[in-house]
Parts: structure tokens; sequence; C-alpha cells
């Protein structure tokens, strides 16, 4: 006999058990306002990034076409993977001098690991992290970016 | 010469692959089971498909460029693998980090264990067979990963830690989000319970599956909630406490059943138990500097440093070895789930292949932990 009750009870108890867990369920079938699904492609115009967020790296110019970075190479011997690699070039200054200044700034998107250790590494603040995060691409090569805009120059005073 | 016949109606034993793409293996791990019918003779798993030589790569990189790398390891608590390699620069330094720096980590650190811990409730909940409790695992987890996003900068690999520090000070809304988010977690938490833990059918399929004895945990090394739910008292905060984890008080969750329902219950209620660190250092964050200046080449002095912290799966230790370089000459990382791995062929013996993917989940592994 104690059998018998112990067996309908375990049924019971098992079926109130699913009930409960349905009554959750069913509690966020009634209330669809706290259910957080993103439509993401279509909320572009309204989705917040946060400013820290690594996305990708860029070198802000001016509106005259100028930049802060020298050409020191900070940032190639800080990044962990060698995804930046600086040409520099050799220019004659009107004192007669030879300087050194930033010919291309090789950034490949497609070994970047966005851990920030360039950014931190820069003396002059010449590269940052940008929000964008859609990177994808038909082409790898689109990937390898050059970060100075052609016939940029360097911010008057900012030496090495 | 005589070749004997095999008596097939004898041999019952076979072998079976599980994995290395299977849903329940959460990533690329083979697993070469000896079955007799149903029943699992033995395990034999077969690792090494995402290993990626980071040890080696280490070798090569900088002590400020081994910390992205760490990130990778066990991506789901990152900022504890990020923190274990920077407290043991730090140690060979002879460093002494601010105060605040202390207590952000060990915020950051209790945020990532509830990530870490309600993404395993969601994949735990998937494997017994409930899509459920994938979404809802998946809501909690989504507002701390934003909360890192706003704080570090990234979603999952964050390399939030520099020697010396952090790379960012935290935003001004900091203490408010996450204020916000214990608000709506601690109302949240009872919902695991009604939807998964109270279920029959979950807790038929778990309640006396896979016994690991106390002994057995000790003997393979078993680290974390999996180990402690077999009664062997082994969290690191509090045998070893770094960061700020001497300031708070807790429980160490001990159960002492050592089925895959004491590995789930052990990790739910260290939800709670991070629920309340958290809170007890939200209002109490030191003024301060968030960042120790350092050189810009770290070179170590000539010896070996260990430095351990207890991951989300268990007892994650950085060993480096170093020669007065700019890079180590030896890191060696201990990672949790590759010892709570081991241990799978004893707690397996005997069950059945859905108890395997019971105990799998119950023992939460992360596979690129285990290959690095």
């Amino acid at each position: 006999m104690n059998e018998v009750t112990e067996y309908f009870s375990d049924i019971f108890k098992g079926v109130r058990s699913l009930l409960k867990g349905m009554s959750v369920t069913g509690y966020y079938f009634l209330h669809p306002k706290e259910i957080i699904t993103q439509q993401y492609p279509e909320n572009r115009d309204v989705l917040k990034v946060p400013e820290r967020f690594r996305g990708e790296l860029v070198m802000p110019h001016t509106a005259d076409n100028q930049h802060r970075c020298t050409g020191c190479s900070a940032c190639q011997l800080a990044c962990p993977n060698g995804s930046i690699i600086i040409v520099s070039d050799r220019v004659e200054t009107p004192e007669g001098k030879k300087k050194k200044v930033i010919d291309k700034h090789v950034y490949n998107l497609a070994m970047c690991t966005f851990c920030n250790l360039c950014v931190r590494a820069c003396p002059t603040d010449a590269i940052v992290m940008s929000n964008d995060f859609e990177h994808a691409t038909y082409d790898r090569g689109e990937l390898i970016k050059i970060l100075n805009q052609p016939g940029s120059k360097v911010l008057e005073g900012i030496e090495e | 010469m005589k070749i004997e016949a095999i008596d097939t109606s004898e041999t019952k034993e076979y072998f079976i692959n599980m994995g290395p793409q299977h849903p329940s293996t959460h990533g690329v791990l083979r697993l070469l089971l000896t079955l007799e019918g149903e029943i699992i003779k033995n395990v034999e798993p077969h690792i090494g498909y995402v290993h990626r030589a980071i040890e080696k790569m280490c070798e090569k990189s900088s002590f400020q460029q081994i910390i992205h790398l760490t990130d990778r390891l066990d991506y789901l608590s990152c900022h504890m693998n990020n923190e274990a390699v920077c407290l043991a620069v730090e140690q060979g330094l002879e460093m002494d980090v601010p105060e605040r720096v202390k207590v952000i980590r060990t915020i950051i650190d209790e945020l990532n264990r509830i990530s870490s811990h309600t993404l395993w409730w969601g994949v735990m909940g998937m494997d017994m067979g409930a899509i459920t409790s994938f979404l809802y695992g998946f809501r909690e987890h989504e507002m701390i990963t934003e909360i890192f996003e706003e704080t570090c900068g990234a979603r999952l690999t964050m390399s939030y830690n520099v020697p010396g520090g952090l790379m960012f000070d935290i935003p001004p809304n900091f203490q408010k989000m996450v204020k916000d988010f214990l608000f709506h977690f601690k109302k949240k938490l009872p919902e695991y319970d009604t939807l998964l833990s109270n279920n029959i059918i979950f807790t038929e399929r778990t309640k006396g599956i896979g016994y690991l004895s106390k002994e057995n945990a000790i003997a393979f090394g078993v680290t974390g909630p999996s180990a402690r739910a077999s009664g062997f008292a082994c969290d690191v905060r509090k045998l070893k406490p770094y960061s700020a984890y001497h300031k708070v008080n807790f429980k160490e969750i001990i159960f002492t059943e050592g089925d895959c329902f004491a590995r789930y219950k052990a990790r739910i209620d260290e939800m709670w138990e991070s629920v309340s660190i958290i809170e007890q250092l939200i209002d109490n964050i030191p003024e301060g500097d968030y960042f120790v200046k350092t050189k810009a080449v770290i070179k170590l002095p000539v010896g070996e440093y260990y430095q351990s912290v207890e991951s989300a799966r268990g007892e994650f230790g950085v060993y480096i070895v170093s020669d007065n370089k700019k890079n180590p000459y030896r890191v060696k990382f201990r990672s949790p789930g590759f010892a709570n791995l081991s241990a799978l062929n004893k707690i397996a013996q005997g069950c059945k292949i859905a108890d395997l993917v019971a105990i799998m989940s119950t023992l939460d592994l992360v596979i690129p932990d285990i290959d690095r």
C-alpha cells in the first residue's frame, strides 16, 4: 500500500515540478516587454557601443590632414602578433639634418587580437581604438590597412 | 597453422568515438569509449585538437604580451587568468599594487565567475535537453558582458589586467551598473531553481549519477566546484587569499554527495556567494591610483615564481621561470580543466552513455584550457 502511494505521489510531484517550470516560461510569454532580444542589423541606428570598446586601430587626423605619429615604432615592438609594421622614411630638414618620418603605418587587422598594448605604448597618442566592429570583407587584402592618409604630415611640435 | 576462430557471441565489448565533433563535448575533445552494451567500461580522452603552443609562445613574448594569451586559455574566466600572470609578475618585481586595484580586481573576478557559471548553467540545461535554460542563462551572461564591455573594452577576451594594475580606471557609472545587475540577478537566480534544479527530469538524470569520492578528487588533482562537491576543501580564495579576498566574508561551498547534482548545486550556491562578495566590496572601492607605472621592458630577477588563483573551474596556476631577460625562460600553466578531465575515467566507469553527458557537463570542461 505504501509503495503505491509513493508511486502516485512521485508522479504528482514530477508533474508539479514540470508545471512550475512552465509557469516561468509562461510568465515571459505573457510579459513580452521583459524579453531582451535585440534585432541586430535593423537596430544599427540606435545601437549603443561603449566608448572603450576596442574594435579597430585607427589614426585620427586633423582637418588639414595632420596626424601625431612620429614613426618611432614603439607600437610595432609592443604588438604581440606582429600586426603593425612601420615603414619610415628619411627626409632632410631645412637646417640640413636628416630626420626620420613615417612613410606608412601598415596595420593588419586580420592578425590583431585587440589587446590595446600598441595604444598604451604610443608616446604621442597617435593611434586609438575605434568602436567600429563590422570588419567583414569579401577580400582578405582589404584587411591590411594603411593608417596614415596619403599626403598627411606630422603635427607641428610633436617630437619623439 | 591453425587460426582460432573468434567466438563473436562472447565478445561483448566494443569501442566507440565520442567527438571530436559532438555537441556535448563543448569543443574538440575526443573520447574513446569502451562499452559493453550501454555501460561504459573505460573512457580514454584524446586531447590536443586545439593545441596552440601557448606556453611556447609565452617564451617569445614579453611579460606584458603574455597576458593577452592567457585570455585564450579558459576564455570564460579570462580575468582570473590575467590576474594570475599579473600577480606572478608583481611577485617577481616585489611590487605592491594599490588597494583600489585589488578591490576592483576582486569585483571583476566575481563578476566573471558569475558570468561563467550562468553560461555553464545554460549549457548544462541544454545538454540535459532543456533549451529554455540556455536562453535564460545567456540573459544574465549578457548583462555582465555589457558591464565588461563598458569597463574593460572587450566582451570576452578582456585583457583588463596589466602588471602593476589595471588597463583603465573604472567608468563613473561602474558601481551603478553592478548594483543594477545584482538587483536583477538576485531576483532571477531563484528562477534557475524553479526551471532546472527542481525539474523532475533533470534531478532524475543527475542525482546519484557520476560519483566522485573525496579520495579520488584529491588523487586526480580535481579542484574547483567539482572537487568541493565531493567534500574536498580546495578554494584558493580561502587557502591562499590574494587581492582583496582576505577582506571579505564568504562561505566555501562544500557538499559531500559527490554526484552530478552536488556539482550542479555547488555552482549555483557559489553564484550566491559571489553576489555577497561583490555586495561587500562595491560600496567600499578605495580612492587612489589604478595603475603603478612599471618599466617599459620588464625583467624579473632570476628565479621561479608561482601564483595560483581560483578560476571558475578550479585552481589556475602560473609558473614562471625567469633568467633576467625580457622574455620568461619557461612558463607553465596549471589549468584546472586538464586535471578535472583526468578524473573522468574514474567517474564514468559503470555509467551509461547518457550519464557521461551529464558528468562532462558538471565537470564544466573548457577545451582550449585543456589543450592550451
